[in-house]
């Protein structure tokens, strides 16, 4: 297997793995980083949401080998001490439960956060219509998008 | 943790001094099914709360029920940390390990980790670490213990002006007698209890560390998968592993109890050998397909069942009513759907197993490891992670049978995670039910007799009745004077357990729709109908009066739209729940929905209104969308494409309004699920004139445009 050069949160990693395995698994298992969650492996509950090029993507369906030079995002590399914008809301509107779907709803808030600093509720519901939340958190995340609006 | 050293009196345990200097306090929670061991009786005392005070001011509180979102890790601190006045900032958690005994029942079910006997005992444990500081204190001090007060960590001597931090006298306290009946606060004096401090988890939950099961690596680890056969009862009869060997990465294929693992050195490569494996299956006996499922409930229905509960005589009473009305309702099969599939981490060696698991069931996880590896329960460590969702999923440990034998048969720790689709396919389902229903009306429009037969398989070992699967119809809080409900039960292959409020959840939308047919037969009101029935219960009427008032019953709803009501008493909480409903494209689009809650005392208001909202999506999402069809024997859903979730732009607007109550705290995790599948059916019968016996919701389009 030719090895691939993966570049994920500022860092580059030279990773050996089969091209087509999905970036899901070389996060968690091959880097160790286990913020970014397996939920459904189709793309249908964006438990494994995280960023390529500052646009959201479910890892669990790109293969490792489309990432390319790309800039990979994950939970871990928003902040390691909870100051990113949406993880400071996040906090304050209290958003998780049980927190398992969590980290891919914060990379899809922080996407469309970053594309557009004021989003209305027509357009959070549309950013976020790919992120399942068994608990049932959705009206706190809406609250913590709409406090990064108002809060930066 | 130190060795228990004496045993003070029935209910408490002072474990003494520790490592460092400190004081361990053990103290006695009954769990919910059980009492106290009595005074005098020769069973040894055992405590199931710990609290640890170090010299360094640290408190340490052991958790011993999982979170699944629940909060318990914050809520069960707070009740300990305000009876002892510990400053919270100071209060650390330690998620206990399973052990047989040591915790009491460690299960993690039917929002008991509050209710059910373990708050006045944390009231207990805080309190009697509070008295025993505080005559340390005294000691020092030279005064009276009376004379002394304690605040956020200290013990203050006002007129003296002295005062000491818990640490500094954790062991002094250590070496006094635990207090026979420690002075517990008046309520009023609560400074944590009913406030709502910010979650002991939520940094770690977004920062991606909070650790869940599958993120769990342990040194030597491989990663595994599991295939199970896809019909109910089926096995494996042969397998050929060759090309699922030859998928890069994959070490071992072997076959389990209950299928065949693949372990590899990674997930991926686990989940493709698992696809590239042939198996024959020996499919078993079990065959039938959903409508054939219903068929079967049906005609068991139309013979008399065990009874469940008897109140006057329903054939005589409703011989007497002026109207009668019959219907059938039926309930699907639901899977968990837990956001995090099943999975656990087992290093299984000659002399001692070690488990890293997501459960609700620790110590039956530890007792299944045990009987597996034959070694003894006290060789078996299980730590219990974050769980993603329980839902009651959790409380089984057919996925931790899976893990320890496959880290068995390879000699490696191994981490076995399903894939989403053997988690769909293979739960315990809540199960499908079917209820024949007779109603009759006397002259004055009253409820006088009512015959509700229920046909569903059992899930818990109650015979001749299954308790949950006629919950909140046998033991409905309202008075009618002829009440007949029998149980009739179901014997299918399909596997049935607990779902988040178990039989309430389907037995809810039956009964309460049927209420609101009776109404409407009537020419009543429906909260008019309930409330006249709620006589006794007056905790009850008052939740069905606010969320009456809270969503402007009796108001007229804005055009196209309808409300509806239901009510439930369901594990020590009592919740009324209003829906605003109207239809777009088809489909009921709810927009509003207004629940009340009586929980009795609330710990953590914040915890509690994420519960009631959140349990309202649940029910939610199973009327609009749940259902697990049965084709020949096999689940015929896997993945979140076919079973649909609630997403963001489908939520309704929901007020929560919480019962201010001094009243023993009560369930808050599942009470607010069953009223919301009626609450939306009854709206949609009042804007539609459709009434809805099925679920989940369809509506019949051609008549959906007429409003009633």
């Amino acid at each position: 297997m030719p090895a691939i050069t993966l570049r994920v949160n500022g860092r580059a990693h030279e990773i050996d793995v089969e091209p087509d395995t999905p970036l899901l698994w070389v996060l968690r298992d091959t880097l160790g980083l286990t913020g970014t969650k397996y939920g459904c492996g189709i793309a249908t509950c964006g438990s494994c949401t995280v960023h390529v090029a500052g646009r959201a993507v479910r890892s669990c369906t790109m293969p490792v080998s489309a990432v390319g030079i790309a800039a990979v995002t994950t939970v871990e590399g928003l902040s390691p001490d909870a100051t990113h914008a949406v993880q400071k809301a996040w906090i304050a509107e209290e958003v998780p439960q049980c927190g398992y779907c969590q980290s891919g709803q914060l990379m899809s808030a922080a996407a469309l956060l970053s594309s557009n600093a004021s989003p209305s509720d027509a357009d959070i519901d549309r950013a976020m219509a790919g992120n399942i939340c068994r608990c049932g958190t959705y009206d706190r995340i809406r609250r913590a998008v709409h406090r990064v609006a108002r809060e930066g | 943790m130190g060795a228990i050293t004496k045993l003070d009196r029935r209910d408490f345990l002072k474990l003494g001094a520790i490592a460092g200097g400190g004081l361990l306090l053990g103290a006695y929670v009954p769990d919910s099914r059980g009492a106290a061991p009595e005074a005098g009786s020769s069973s040894p005392f055992q405590p199931n709360v710990f609290l640890r005070i170090d010299t360094d001011d640290t408190v340490t509180i052991w958790v011993a029920r999982s979170e699944m979102g629940q909060g318990v890790r914050t809520a069960l601190p707070m009740i300990v940390a305000d009876e002892l006045d510990a400053d919270w900032s100071r209060v650390r958690i330690e998620q206990a390990d399973a052990h047989p005994s040591k915790y009491g029942r460690m299960m993690t079910v039917g929002s008991t980790s509050v209710r059910g006997g373990a708050w006045m005992p944390l009231r207990q444990a805080g309190a009697a670490a509070r008295a025993m500081l505080m005559a340390a204190a005294a000691a020092r001090f030279g005064v009276r213990a009376g004379e002394c007060r304690t605040e956020r960590g200290r013990v203050l001597h006002d007129a003296s002006g002295r005062s000491a931090t818990y640490g500094e006298l954790a062991e002094a306290a250590a070496a006094l007698r635990v207090p026979a009946r420690p002075p517990l606060k008046d309520p009023s004096a609560f400074r944590l209890i009913g406030t709502s401090p910010p979650l002991v988890d939520t940094r770690d939950k977004v920062t991606g560390r909070a650790l869940f099961g599958a993120d769990v690596r342990v040194p030597g680890m491989l990663f595994a998968t599991v295939v199970h056969p896809p019909v109910f009862g089926g096995r494996v009869a042969s397998f050929d592993a060759s090309r699922a060997l030859r998928v890069s990465g994959v070490r071992h294929v072997v076959e389990v109890s209950q299928g065949v693992a693949v372990v590899a050195d990674g997930t991926w490569a686990a989940f493709r050998g698992a696809r590239a494996l042939d198996i024959r299956w020996n499919d078993g006996a079990f065959a039938m397909s959903t409508p054939e499922i219903f068929g079967e409930l049906a005609r068991l229905a139309e013979r008399p069942g065990a009874e469940a509960r008897r109140e006057g005589d329903a054939s005589a009473g409703l011989a007497r009513a002026t109207r009668r009305l019959q219907a059938t309702y039926e309930a699907p099969y639901l899977a968990h759907a837990t956001m995090e599939p099943m999975n656990c981490t087992a290093d299984v060696r000659a002399d001692r197993c070690e488990i890293w698991v997501p459960t609700q069931n620790p110590q039956g996880t530890q007792s299944t490891a045990a009987r597996l590896t034959g070694l003894p329960v006290e060789a078996v460590t299980v730590h219990v992670t974050h769980l993603g969702c329980g839902w009651g999923r959790r409380s089984r440990t057919d996925f931790v049978e899976d893990a320890v034998e496959t880290s068995m048969k390879v000699g490696a720790p191994v981490q076995l995670v399903w894939t989403r689709e053997e988690d769909m396919q293979h739960d315990f389902y809540r199960p499908a039910a079917h209820h024949r229903l007779e109603g009759g009306l006397d002259a004055d429009g009253r409820l006088s007799a009512l015959h509700v037969r229920i046909a569903a398989q059992a899930i818990s070992g109650g015979r001749p009745i299954d308790g949950p699967a006629v919950a909140s119809v046998a033991d409905t809080p309202y008075a009618i004077p002829n009440l007949l409900v029998e149980y009739c039960r179901a014997e299918l292959g399909v596997p049935v357990g607990y779902w988040r409020s178990v039989g309430p959840s389907q037995n809810t939308f039956i009964l309460e729709s049927f209420i609101d047919e009776l109404a409407h037969a009537a020419g009543r009101d429906p909260v008019e109908i309930r409330r006249e029935m709620l006589g006794g219960h007056p905790r009850l009427a008052h939740v069905l009066e606010l969320a009456a008032r809270e969503s402007g019953w009796g108001t007229p709803a804005a055009a196209g739209r309808a409300r509806g009501v239901a009510l439930v008493e369901d594990k020590g909480g009592l919740v009324a729940e209003v829906a605003e409903v109207s239809i777009a494209d088809g489909r009921p689009r709810v927009h509003r929905v207004t629940v009340a809650a009586d929980c009795g005392r609330i710990i953590h208001p914040g915890i509690v209104e994420a519960q009631l909202a959140g349990s309202v999506v649940a029910g939610l999402t199973a009327a609009l969308y749940g259902e697990i069809t049965i084709e020949r024997g096999r689940a015929v859903q896997g993945n979140f494409d076919g079973y649909r979730m609630l997403r963001m732009g489908e939520m309704p607007q929901i007020g929560v309004h919480i019962v201010q109550s001094a009243e023993e705290p009560g369930g808050v995790g599942e009470p607010a699920v069953p009223p919301i599948a009626p609450a939306v059916t009854n709206a949609l019968f009042a804007l539609t004139g459709q009434r809805i016996r099925r679920l989940p919701i369809v509506l019949d389009t051609g008549r959906a445009a007429t409003p009633m």
